[in-house]
């Protein structure tokens, strides 16, 4: 038998090993669980603020820590950031290229970043001496798009591309530090654990993996979606992921038990899902769609307990505030709105 | 020589389901179990579950004073 073949039989005969190691813990489903749980009441949000001035889609936004500022991206070419108490523009940034894709703000306020098409991260000083908001980095070293990047300090952010990679990089040196190499499809989306120690990232693989960030190792793959993951992030309390696909469905999978728990559709969504947020106590499920719309599901009986609607276009990114207040939805229409 | 290549791709994949396949997984109903009661313990302190005041709403519009 030729070494080819030899570990073509080793993998298959690991991955039953698997299946069958997820069976065995399987001794009750998380339905049989919250049998006697009652559905969530249903959940009306009414919009509080809507946030103009972008000019084209908008593609990515992000919280800053403080539940009040966050930032967005839209191919209009620029990056704002508003204060979502006023509705004002804190800043508006001009990128080299327009064709962004990702956005996010760094922990500390500091800072914020993007990237898209440019295949690369750059990163923007909030806080120069001159009061001027210029590039401080520009990341480079991806072969495909910048689909996600998150900071996890002032000196280190994580990053997911279309190479099928993502990387770990220090913003200081502006070199990668470590290399998340394992996907066989382009990385959508990544979500880092609340304590900082892992980090999880959706694939056009249709399979989830959650990666030690020090040593680079893959330490878990999750499959079970029937197309491209779109949006990704943590339970709050960090031992689940729930990932939302073009498949038209979200799922939640546990990190001890290494295992798919339950899966949210419904036969009359038929179109993919775009992004995710738990609320803060990780009983809701906000996610987006591309029917415009944004379904709030109960996310331990997996039933739809309301709808935000009010968009003209691609509900296309989604974020829940730290203090868990509000949630802020961004779409192709050019506007976002803040709900509670 | 891409046969290497797809040696070295094949030996790699193995070595990582080995990784995954010795993960120590819990039960799941341990798993579920932990999850309901994170929700449980954290449900009075969501504000998108159980609404939010107005006087407490920091989004809440600001209608401003008619002076008649």
């Amino acid at each position: 038998m030729g070494e080819m073949e030899q570990l073509r039989k080793e993998a298959e005969s690991l991955k039953d090993d698997i299946t069958a190691a997820r069976k065995a813990v399987q001794d009750l489903t998380l339905q049989d669980h919250v049998a006697g749980t009652a559905v969530v009441g249903r959940v009306q949000l009414k919009t509080r603020k809507t946030l103009r001035g972008h000019l084209a889609k908008i593609y990515a936004m992000h919280w800053g820590t403080d539940s009040k500022l966050c930032v967005s991206a839209s191919q209009d070419g620029k990056l704002i950031v508003w204060d979502s108490y006023s509705t004002n523009k804190v800043h508006a940034i001009p990128l080299k290229s327009s064709w962004v894709m990702t956005c996010s703000y760094a922990p500390s306020g500091n800072m914020v970043a993007c990237g898209g098409l440019d295949n690369m991260c750059s990163i923007y000083n909030l806080k120069a001496k001159d009061g001027n908001v210029k590039v401080m980095r520009e990341l480079a070293a991806h072969t495909g798009y910048l689909s996600c990047c998150r900071f996890l300090s002032d000196s280190e952010i994580i990053t997911s591309s279309g190479d099928c990679t993502c990387l770990l990089w220090d913003i200081e040196t502006g070199t990668e530090k470590t290399v998340f190499a394992g996907h066989l499809g382009d990385c959508m989306s990544l979500g880092v654990a609340p304590d900082f120690n892992t980090f999880i990232s959706g694939a056009c693989d249709f399979t989830a993996k959650l990666w030690d960030i020090r040593d680079g190792q893959c330490r878990q793959t999750f499959g079970g979606h029937e197309s491209d993951i779109n949006a990704i992030g943590f339970f709050p309390n960090g031992n689940a992921v729930i990932t939302g696909s073009d498949d038209a469905s979200c799922k939640l999978y546990d990190l001890r038990s290494d295992q798919e728990l339950i899966t949210f559709q419904d036969s009359s969504i038929m179109c993919g899902v775009t992004s995710l947020a738990p609320s803060l106590s990780g009983r809701l499920l906000l996610a987006g769609y591309d029917d415009f719309n944004c379904n709030i599901w109960d996310t331990l009986k997996a039933e739809r307990v309301g709808v935000l609607s009010g968009h003209d276009n691609r509900v296309s990114c989604i974020g829940v505030t730290p203090d868990g207040m509000a949630c802020c939805t961004g779409s192709w229409d050019s506007f976002l709105k803040i709900w509670n | 020589m891409s046969t290497s290549n797809n040696i070295a791709q094949a030996r790699k994949l193995v070595e990582q389901l080995r990784i995954e396949a010795g993960f120590e997984r819990i039960k799941v109903s341990k798993a579920a179990a932990d999850l309901m009661s994170y929700c449980e313990q954290h449900a009075r302190s969501d504000p998108l579950l159980v609404g939010v005041p107005t006087s407490e709403n920091p989004f809440k519009d600001k209608k401003p004073c008619i002076i008649l």
